[in-house]
């Protein structure tokens, strides 16, 4: 009886220490694959215009509400014929297109540069540039 | 007069926008009170941005065809250049001729008894009743305030009902994709599109490419206004010669008139 008990107490405590382990391990290894991932996918680093210091919103309102803003422009401008500036694609790409070592404007959409490197990071695809200019000039004469 | 421009405007559009519109048509009236040289139309025209397209004017176009000649292609070239199809873009390379856009087409019609020739430029003609719009399954095709009709890229899904209803052949669908849009005319693979009548340069108060190439080269066959505006030059025009629509026997009443067919 007495060695049946001690065996039994022996047994409870060593489950308590491998749950304890286990737990440990898990964390440890959870840990890793964050800073795995983390290292595998960068934050991007955002191309910002040079000219302007500020966007037509907060940072924090821009992130969440930009799409909003544009659907809500586009049926504006598509429909009813209201070119304001302020929220217009036109303006985005005005303002956030970089310049290449010649002095000539680089695709908004193209790898590395502002709309890309956000929504590739966050795997959402845009379809603007199907259609919408992806410089603030048309390339050949005309605008 | 006044009056009665003030309550049509009432009737489509909500209050608060109302009390500015009322504004900024109150503010124009004035002006042509001030200065009986300038004409509503050219206000109208200047429309400021934060203004949408007013149901007041009626854009409309007259071509008379007399002055329209064989040889000449400037209002194509304009509007390819303008708008960035045909020898404006390097895009739409893989696609048969008979694919390709086709905003604008010089037609030559051909008397059978007398031989007697007519050139004209056939484009998008913007009916009181599109049928493009009718069909429509998506509600892409539209036709705007100011009567321009038009397709809203975003919610075409390129089924080109609108090209087979149109009796004018005057849309096209493209094939392929597209990298060198202008800036304020975007075009993209699987929709259907035609003439705006170069909205964007009407909002700002400039008349279509076309129309400028043509008067800029002295031909003068193209006259683009306010039909709604009887002092405008296209209504005036309007009254002292005859035009014809293009298979007026369809009831379509379209914008765009021709003038000696």
């Amino acid at each position: 009886m007495k060695m049946a008990g001690k065996t039994a107490g022996s047994t409870r405590s060593a489950g308590v220490q491998v749950t304890f382990l286990h737990r440990l391990v898990l964390y440890v290894m959870l840990l890793a694959m964050v800073s795995l991932v983390r290292a595998a996918v960068p934050v991007p680093d955002i191309p910002l215009p040079q000219d302007a210091k500020q966007c037509v919103q907060p940072k924090s309102i821009m992130r969440r509400e930009h799409f909003n803003f544009l659907y809500h422009q586009r049926d504006e401008t598509m429909r009813r014929g209201i070119r304001t500036k302020r929220y217009s694609l036109v303006n985005c790409v005005s303002c956030h297109a970089q310049k290449d070592a010649k002095q000539q404007y680089i695709p908004i959409n193209e790898k590395g540069q502002f709309c890309s490197s956000c929504h590739e990071y966050t795997a959402v695809k845009i379809d603007c540039f199907e259609c919408h200019a992806t410089v603030p000039v048309s390339k050949s004469a005309g605008q | 007069m006044k009056e009665t421009h003030y309550s049509s405007q009432q009737q489509s559009s909500p209050p608060q926008t109302d009390l500015s519109k009322r504004k900024w048509i109150g503010g124009a009236a004035a002006l042509v009170a001030l200065s009986p040289g300038l004409r509503l139309v050219e206000l109208a025209a200047a429309k400021p941005n934060d203004q949408p397209a007013s149901s007041a004017v009626r854009w409309g176009m007259l071509v008379d065809t007399e002055r329209c000649t064989d040889s000449c292609t400037a209002c194509v070239d304009a509007c390819q250049l303008e708008n960035g199809w045909g020898k404006g873009s390097t895009d739409e390379s893989r696609s048969r001729a008979t694919q390709k856009a086709h905003w604008i087409r010089k037609v030559k019609l051909r008397d059978r008894e007398t031989g007697k020739t007519h050139i004209l430029p056939l484009f998008c003609q913007h009916c009181e009743n599109p049928p493009c719009v009718d069909v429509c399954p998506t509600g892409a095709s539209f036709k705007r305030a100011d009567g321009i009709v038009l397709v809203d890229k975003h919610i075409c899904i390129g089924c080109r009902y609108c090209m087979m209803a149109c009796p004018y052949k005057a849309r096209s669908f493209i094939h392929e994709a597209l990298h060198d849009q202008r800036v304020l005319v975007p075009r993209g693979k699987g929709t259907v599109e035609s003439c705006t009548f170069c909205v964007q340069r009407v909002d700002r108060g400039e008349q279509p490419a076309c129309v400028e190439a043509c008067a800029k080269l002295g031909n003068k066959a193209l006259t683009f206004g306010d039909l709604s505006d009887p002092e405008s030059a296209i209504a005036k025009q309007r009254t002292e010669v005859t035009s014809r629509a293009i298979r007026a026997d369809l009831a379509l009443n379209p914008r765009v008139r021709y003038q000696g067919i």
